[in-house]
């Protein structure tokens, strides 16, 4: 490859610059050097043909599990970014619940040099909160944070401590770095396997009721209120949190929120017939939730879709329900769900896509997210109509876990470019010299 | 590969059920819970156990249809009850049983239900009675084993053999089951005695009332139906047990206290128990039905559950016959 790359014909898409017209675009030296409609100056440069296509931002993820260090058998760093890459995500933040988890310096100047030579797209790690994410005393975060970690969580386990809490947002605004909760009451959510409502009932199976989510989410924005601090909710769930977080906004508080494509694609009926590839921390809710949380990403309440890509082996999940870990492996089978709400006609593509980009970049003020000229060449292109079959025995991340297994869906992401490399090309997608 | 086969679905639709035509054959591989049972399925059951009960009357209560077949109880929680009427029921059909224990404590990550039913399958078990604690876990050996699967009770989710021995004492009794009204009362949210009771009692056309502190009742029962079967609750149970022609109380389990669930056993006693005077308000030819073991004087009185309207002890013989009835159904006696 000649390090010029033009993607030609397609129909590109940035809400960041309210941009939506066919045209084609120029990449030189990893970074976008010219968009219009006209025919590019360079002569001598590769061609991919986009026509029919979207071209818009490469996805930003700000929340991963790669696993790695400590449960390379679930992921790597090396496997997910390639997992990444095909859902069309160029940049991923990584969440610090690894063995040994994200505490300190060294681990984040870990993931960033074992990314550095291994992973395909931008690997972003946030640290964790507290020392060994065992809940009780401040990890070094300014430390991890000039290191370069771009937020802070215990995340895969709620900040129970309020006490902790608050000290911990009062910290942080020395460096200004988002805190993200897992917002669950442990105590109310007792040991839940999935939603509570009919179906666990009907299964048998203990519940997990959205007061367990709201309680936390409604504390973390009283103390985000009360210190001026940057809070940032994980995977919002419930239809209750949305309308507290729609209060928080209207009233001026710092807070932020993501919601993951399973949460606002997928409901509670998932489970039945015990199928732990729908186990999912928070569970998988209603309708009537979906509902609220589209409204919310529409409004803006939620500004980013998170996958919370969290694999397992299949061995995790071969047992007794209540057994089996939490998570769904989401990169791969990302856009697919979430085209089905723009095809259903619940969610504009280009609101989808300001959701997948600029959004999430908000949260983390970074700059990335955009087609500008000048910005690096991190672009995602698919086609919003192709029907395919999800076969997770494809799948280049190691997790096969998500109920989507065998779904049909339609949109797919064909091509993904990192930095001005090509780290996705579908079948179909050809490059030609010109 | 068998594991390949983990997350297939299990129907769960009721539908497909409930339209078969009468005279249909028995078509259940395992024995899950009632949910998937056609309304003329349950009755093949108790017709079945029509003649169960009659070798049980024999002098020699032994028949050899089962010859040369092995049948495993794996229980996961401890039982005797149960599983000494599984035991029975298989040796009366002279099956050859094999009944193993796991600990409770080896019921955690490592120890896994998958491989340990592969090895049941290899010694050449062709049935296998399972109890276990936790909700499913049935569903999950169904689903990678080519033994068929007895459901002995699952966590909190369902007892389909005692639900069917529990159909089987109201019918020799009741006769028929169209407008019966069934008085559940107790731990609701933790039986799966009382959830497996609604979906057979339903579907063959009674109804069904539930009475338990709020506390102790599962939620969504008011949530749109078409998941699990419509339920009548009364928190009254004075209120809850008029006009009823079968009261059923459940055993009321003492953690519920420690765990916040109620306030005592002694006010628990006072508003739920079923005593003779509460009974006086359901029907004259009433009967009362306990899963067992019965805490006397706890969740019913020893007046009640030794009375005459009791018929706790004939579910136990029931439960033999039941239980027959299911391992010769599953053992091809069904295909006519």
């Amino acid at each position: 490859m000649t390090g010029t790359l033009l993607i030609s014909g397609g129909r590109i898409i940035d809400p960041g610059q309210k941009l939506d017209k066919t045209g084609s675009l120029l990449i030189a030296e990893g970074k976008i050097s010219w968009l219009g409609d006209d025919t590019p100056p360079p002569a001598d440069c590769d061609v991919l043909d986009a026509r029919g296509l979207v071209v818009c931002p490469g996805f930003i993820d700000l929340h991963c599990h790669l696993r790695q260090p400590g449960f390379e058998e679930k992921e790597t760093i090396a496997s997910g970014s390639l997992a990444a890459a095909r859902g069309g995500f160029t940049t991923i933040c990584c969440m610090p619940n690894t063995r040994p988890p994200l505490d300190g310096q060294a681990g984040i100047d870990y993931v960033k040099s074992t990314a550095a030579s291994e992973a395909v797209v931008r690997v972003l790690p946030i640290g964790c909160i507290s020392k060994g994410r065992q809940g009780e005393g401040l990890a070094e975060m300014a430390e991890m944070a000039e290191a370069g970690a771009v937020a802070f969580s215990d995340d895969g386990s709620p900040v129970i401590s309020s006490r902790l809490m608050l000290q911990t947002m009062e910290y942080s605004l020395a460096f200004g770095r988002p805190i993200i909760d897992h917002c669950e009451d442990t105590e109310l959510a007792g040991g839940g396997q999935m939603n509570e409502g009919i179906i666990a009932t009907r299964l048998g199976l203990a519940g997990v009721p959205a007061a367990a989510e709201e309680n936390i989410v409604a504390r973390d924005i009283g103390l985000a209120e009360f210190t001026g601090a940057r809070l940032h909710i994980a995977h919002v769930s419930t239809r209750g949190s949305v309308e507290i977080i729609r209060r928080a906004r209207e009233k001026g508080v710092r807070v932020t929120a993501e919601v993951t494509p399973h949460h606002l694609t997928l409901t509670e009926e998932e489970v039945i017939g015990y199928n732990t590839n729908a186990k999912v921390n928070p569970p998988l809710r209603t309708e009537k939730d979906i509902e609220a949380l589209i409204s919310g990403l529409r409004e803006g309440v939620i500004d980013a879709i998170a996958t919370d890509h969290a694999p397992h082996t299949e061995n995790d999940k071969l047992c007794e329900f209540a057994l089996a870990p939490f998570g769904i492996s989401g990169f791969e089978t990302a856009l697919g769900s979430l085209m089905s709400l723009v095809h259903s006609g619940k969610l504009e593509l280009n609101l989808l896509i300001a959701r997948l980009t600029g959004g999430p970049a908000g949260v983390i003020g970074s700059k990335l997210g955009t087609l500008a000229i000048g910005a690096p060449a991190d672009i995602t292109i698919l086609d919003p109509n192709r029907e395919w079959v999800v076969d997770t025995a494809e799948f280049a991340s190691k997790g096969r876990n998500t109920p989507l297994d065998g779904r049909e869906l339609t949109g797919r992401v064909m091509a993904t470019i990192s930095g001005g490399r090509l780290v996705h090309q579908g079948k179909e997608m050809k490059v030609t010299a010109r | 590969m068998m594991r390949a086969a983990q997350q297939e679905k299990i129907p769960t639709s009721t539908r497909e059920a409930d339209t078969l035509s009468a005279g249909q054959a028995w078509r259940h591989k395992h024995v899950l819970d009632l949910d998937d049972f056609a309304p003329q399925e349950i009755e093949l059951v108790l017709e079945t156990t029509d003649a169960m009960k009659e070798i049980l009357s024999r002098p020699i209560k032994k028949v050899p249809t089962l010859r040369g077949k092995t049948v495993v109880t794996l229980f996961y929680e401890p039982s005797t009850r149960t599983r000494s009427s599984f035991e029975l029921a298989a040796k009366n059909l002279s099956a050859d049983v094999v009944n193993l224990s796991a600990p409770v404590s080896s019921v955690t990550k490592g120890e896994c239900l998958v491989d340990t039913l592969s090895t049941l399958e290899a010694l050449g078990a062709e049935i296998v009675v399972m109890r276990h604690p936790h909700s499913g876990a049935p569903y999950i050996a169904a689903r990678n084993t080519r033994a068929s699967i007895i459901n002995g009770g699952d966590g909190w989710h369902a007892h389909p053999t005692q639900a069917l021995l529990d159909l089987y004492t109201i019918r020799e009794h009741k006769g028929d089951f169209k407008g019966l009204k069934v008085v559940i009362i107790g731990d609701i949210k933790h039986s799966r005695v009382a959830r497996s009771n609604i979906w057979g009692l339903t579907k063959m056309g009674a109804t069904v009332t539930l009475c338990a502190p709020f506390t102790l009742l599962p939620a969504g029962l008011d949530e749109p139906q078409g998941q699990f079967p419509g339920v009548t609750f009364k928190p009254d149970l004075e209120t809850a047990l008029e006009g009823a022609d079968v009261v059923m109380a459940l055993r009321l389990q003492m953690e519920r206290q420690q765990s916040g669930l109620l306030p005592s056993i002694r006010e628990y006693t006072r508003l739920y128990q079923l005593n003779e005077s509460r009974l006086a308000l359901a029907k004259p030819d009433a009967i009362v039905l306990h899963p067992g073991p019965v805490n006397e004087d706890i969740e019913i009185s020893s007046a009640v559950a030794h009375g005459p309207k009791s018929v706790i002890n004939e579910q136990v013989t029931n439960g033999v016959a039941v239980r027959m009835a299911l391992l010769y159904l599953l053992a091809g006696g069904g295909q006519r």
